[in-house]
C-alpha cells in the first residue's frame, strides 16, 4: 500500500475526483440515479477552481454543452445512467465524426426504460458500442473498484484528448455507490495528457488534415477561424459528398483508434495461463467472478479470470489465446447476454456458459457457481 | 456600399439556398449587423442546428459550429459558459429552434444567457421538403398536412417573453433596414436576445398554397401587407389585427445574465468564503 492519506469514499466521488485530477474544467449534466453524486460533487468543486458547472435541461443538452465547451478548449464531462445515456446517443456520434474530446460517464442501472432506477445492472455494454447511428469509433472503460473509478476517469480524459474522440466510462450502481479505501494521488503521479494543438499562424485551413491513421489536430475556437460540422467533411472541415473522401474519413475515425491499440488496451488477468474454466467479466460482475475463481482454485479446479478494463475496443488479441485453450468460458454479467454475443464470435457457443442476472440484485459468487453446476449437469 | 467580402468565406459560395429564399436576405442583414458591432472575428462563434437556415455559418469567416437538429443552443451554452469572451450567435430555422429545439429555447430564455438567437421563421420545414412546423399558418397545406394544417402556431415573441428572454424583436425579410437594426441591437444586448424573422420558402411552402401565392414575390408582398409596426398596432383593435403580425422591438429589459452571474459566484468563492 502506498503511503499517504487514505479516505473512505464512494465510487462516484472517486470518478469526479479523477475528472478534476485530469483537468476537467467543464461539466454539463442532468440528475439521474445512480450517477447524481458526480454532478453534485462537480457543482461544488468546479467553481472553486474557476471551472464551470451547469445543470442542463436534459441529457441531450448536457452532451451538447460539453461538446461546445470542449471545442472552446475545456476538458469536459457529463455523467448519467441508462435513460439519459439513451438520450445522448445522437450527439455521441457527433463528437465521433467532429472529433471532439469529451468524457461520458454512465453509471448503469436496470432497464429497459425507467427500469430499476436504484438497482445495479450492466445494461448498456452494447449500447455503449452501438448506440449511436452510423459506423463510429468507441472507447469504453469499465472500472471495478473505487480506485479504478478514479484511475479510469483520468485515463478516459487522456484517451479522449489524445484520440480526439468521446470516451465512455461504464460504471454501475454497485461500483458507483460502494465505498472503499482511497488515496488521492499527488499531482504528477499519474500521467495527464492534453490535446495536441496545431501551430496556427493565422488561419488553420485544414483542421481535419490527418494522415490515414491519426486523429485530426484541430485548434480550439478562438485560435483560428474554422468550421465544425456533423456532416461528412473533408480536411478543411467543410461538408463533402465526394465518395472517396467520405470513405476515407469514415474509415479514419475508426482506424485512428485501432491503429494505436496499445495505448487503449487494458486487461487484468488472473490465473489465465492454464485456465480450463475461463471467466470473462467486467465491472462489479468481475468482482464476484474473481471470488469464484479463487474458490475453484482452492478446490483444485483450473479457473482463471479475464477482465477487460477497456471493454471497447474488445481486447480480442489478448482474449483469443486463453479462449482457445479453455474448456469452458463462463460469462457472468448483469444483463441477458451482452458480453456473451461478443465471446461467441471467438469461441464455439457450446463452450460458453452464460450467467445472467437482471433482477436488480448484485451478481454473487453463489449464484455464479450454482448456475455453472446446473449447466454442467 | 457595404463590403461583404471581409465576413464571407467567398470560396464556399454559391450558397445552397433556392432563388427567392428569405434566408439570404437575413444572412446579409446579419453580416451588416455583425460588422457594425466591430467585434473581432476571432471572438465570434456562430452556431446553428440543421436545416436550410442552419447552413449559414459555413459561409461566414469566424468560428463556426454546425451542430445537430435542434441542439444549437445547447452547444452554444457550452461555448459561452466555458469561454465568456466569445460573442455567441445562433441561427436556426423555426423547426430547429421551436420544435425539436423547443426545450433548449425556453431554457436559454430562462437563464438569460448572453447569446443572440435569430429565428429564420419561414413557417415550414424547408430542408426536408415542406412538412408543417410549429409556425405553419393554420389551414396552410404542407407535405404532412395535405388537407391543411390543423395545428395552432407558436407566437415566437410571446414565447420568448414568457420564458424570460430580455430582448425580443420581430422583423421580416421584406423590411430590411429595420431588420438590420433589430439584429444589431440584439447583438449588443446583454442577456438572451431573440429576433424572430418572418420570411418565406416558396419552394416547399408557397407553391402548395395555390390560391394565396403565385410566386415568391407574392410571399414578399404578403409580408409587406401584413406586418404592422408596434406603434401602429397599439392604435388598432383586436379585430383589425386579425391575420396580421406585429413587428418591432417587443421587449427590452435588464436582468441578471447567467454567465456573469456564474463568474460572480467563482469570484466570491475565490474571495475566501469557502
Ligand atoms: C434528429 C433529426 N430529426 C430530423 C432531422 C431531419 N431534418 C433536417 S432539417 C429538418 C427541418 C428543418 O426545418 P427548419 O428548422 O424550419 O429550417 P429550414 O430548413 O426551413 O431552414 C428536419 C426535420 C434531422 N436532421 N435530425
Ligand atoms: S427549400 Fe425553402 S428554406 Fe430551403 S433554401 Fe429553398 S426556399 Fe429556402
Amino acid at each position: 500500500m502506498k503511503e499517504g492519506k487514505y479516505t473512505f469514499v464512494q465510487g462516484n466521488i472517486a470518478c469526479a475526483e479523477g475528472a478534476l485530477y485530469a483537468g476537467c474544467s467543464f461539466f454539463g449534466g442532468y440528475p439521474i440515479t445512480p450517477s447524481t453524486e458526480i454532478a453534485e460533487f462537480m457543482s461544488e468543486k468546479l467553481p472553486l477552481r474557476g471551472g464551470k458547472f451547469i445543470q442542463m435541461e436534459d441529457e441531450i443538452a448536457s452532451i451538447g454543452s460539453i461538446i461546445g465547451a470542449a471545442l472552446s478548449g475545456a476538458k469536459s464531462m457529463t455523467s448519467t445512467s441508462g435513460p439519459g445515456f439513451s438520450l445522448m446517443q445522437e450527439l455521441i456520434g457527433y463528437a465521433c465524426i467532429a472529433e471532439v474530446p469529451c468524457v461520458i460517464v454512465n453509471v448503469m442501472r436496470g432497464g429497459p426504460s425507467t427500469g430499476l432506477p436504484t438497482s445495479p445492472a450492466q445494461s448498456d455494454l452494447l449500447q455503449a458500442k452501438w448506440g449511436t447511428h452510423g459506423d463510429h469509433p468507441t472507447i469504453a472503460l469499465v472500472p471495478n473498484s473505487v480506485e479504478e473509478m478514479f484511475t479510469e476517469t483520468v485515463r478516459a480524459f487522456n484517451l479522449a484528448e489524445y484520440f480526439r474522440t468521446p470516451v465512455i466510462i461504464l460504471g454501475d450502481e454497485i461500483i458507483g455507490h460502494m465505498r472503499e479505501k482511497f488515496r488521492l494521488p499527488e499531482p504528477g503521479e499519474l500521467e495527464v495528457i492534453d490535446r495536441k494543438l496545431p501551430d496556427v499562424d493565422g488561419l488553420c485551413r485544414l483542421p481535419y488534415r490527418a494522415d490515414g491513421k491519426h486523429p485530426a489536430c484541430l485548434p480550439n475556437f478562438g485560435a483560428s477561424r474554422f468550421h465544425v460540422t456533423g456532416l461528412n467533411h473533408d480536411e478543411s472541415g467543410f461538408p463533402t459528398m465526394d465518395p472517396s473522401i467520405v470513405q476515407e474519413s469514415n474509415s479514419r475515425i475508426i482506424d485512428k483508434i485501432y491503429h494505436q491499440r496499445e495505448l487503449i488496451d487494458k486487461v487484468e488477468t488472473k490465473y489465465c495461463e492454464d485456465a480450463e474454466m475461463l471467466f470473462l467479466a467486467v465491472g462489479s460482475a468481475a468482482r464476484a467472478a474473481e471470488e469464484v475463481v479463487e474458490e475453484y482454485r482452492r478446490k483444485g479446479i483450473k479457473a482463471g479470470l479475464f477482465r477487460p478494463v477497456t471493454l471497447w475496443p474488445f481486447p480480442k488479441k489478448q482474449f483469443i489465446p486463453y479462449a482457445e485453450k479453455a474448456k469452458k468460458i463462463i460469462v457472468p454479467e448483469m444483463n441477458l447476454g451482452q458480453l456473451r454475443t461478443v465471446v461467441e464470435r471467438f469461441a464455439r457457443s457450446e463452450k460458453v456458459i452464460p450467467v445472467n442476472l437482471v433482477n436488480g440484485e448484485p451478481l454473487d459468487p453463489e449464484f455464479i457457481m450454482s448456475t455453472i453446476e446446473k449447466c454442467s449437469k | 456600399m457595404f463590403d461583404y467580402s471581409t465576413y464571407l468565406r467567398s470560396a464556399k459560395l454559391p450558397h445552397i439556398w433556392c432563388p427567392g429564399c428569405g434566408h439570404g436576405i437575413i444572412f446579409k442583414s446579419l453580416l451588416r449587423a455583425m460588422a457594425k458591432t466591430g467585434w473581432n472575428k476571432d471572438e465570434i462563434v456562430l452556431v446553428s442546428g440543421i436545416g436550410c437556415a442552419s447552413r449559414l455559418p459555413g459561409y461566414v469567416d469566424c468560428n463556426t459550429l454546425h451542430t445537430a437538429h435542434g441542439r444549437a443552443l445547447a452547444f452554444a451554452t457550452g461555448v459561452k459558459l466555458s469561454q465568456p469572451k466569445f460573442h455567441v450567435i445562433v441561427v436556426s430555422g423555426d423547426g430547429d429552434s421551436l420544435a425539436i429545439g423547443g426545450n433548449h429555447f425556453i431554457h436559454a430564455c430562462r437563464r438569460n444567457i448572453d447569446i443572440t438567437l435569430v429565428v429564420f421563421n419561414n413557417g415550414i420545414y424547408g430542408m426536408t421538403g415542406g412538412q408543417y412546423s410549429p409556425t405553419t399558418p393554420y389551414g396552410d397545406k404542407a407535405a404532412t398536412a395535405p388537407y391543411g394544417n390543423v395545428e395552432p402556431q407558436f407566437d415566437v415573441v410571446e414565447l420568448a417573453k414568457g420564458c424570460g428572454a430580455t430582448f425580443v424583436a420581430r422583423g421580416t425579410s421584406f423590411h430590411v433596414p429595420q431588420l438590420d437594426d433589430y439584429i444589431y441591437k440584439a447583438l449588443m444586448h446583454k442577456g438572451f436576445s431573440v429576433v424572430d424573422v418572418v420570411e418565406a420558402c416558396y419552394t416547399t411552402h408557397g407553391r402548395k398554397q395555390k390560391t394565396k401565392y403565385k410566386n415568391n414575390l407574392d410571399m414578399m408582398k404578403w409580408q409587406r401587407d401584413n406586418a404592422v409596426p408596434l406603434s401602429k398596432a397599439q392604435t388598432m383593435s383586436a379585430e383589425e389585427l386579425k391575420g396580421k403580425f406585429v413587428t418591432g422591438i417587443h421587449h427590452e429589459t435588464e436582468r441578471r445574465e447567467f454567465v456573469e452571474n456564474y463568474q460572480a459566484l467563482i469570484d466570491s468563492l475565490k474571495g475566501g468564503k469557502k
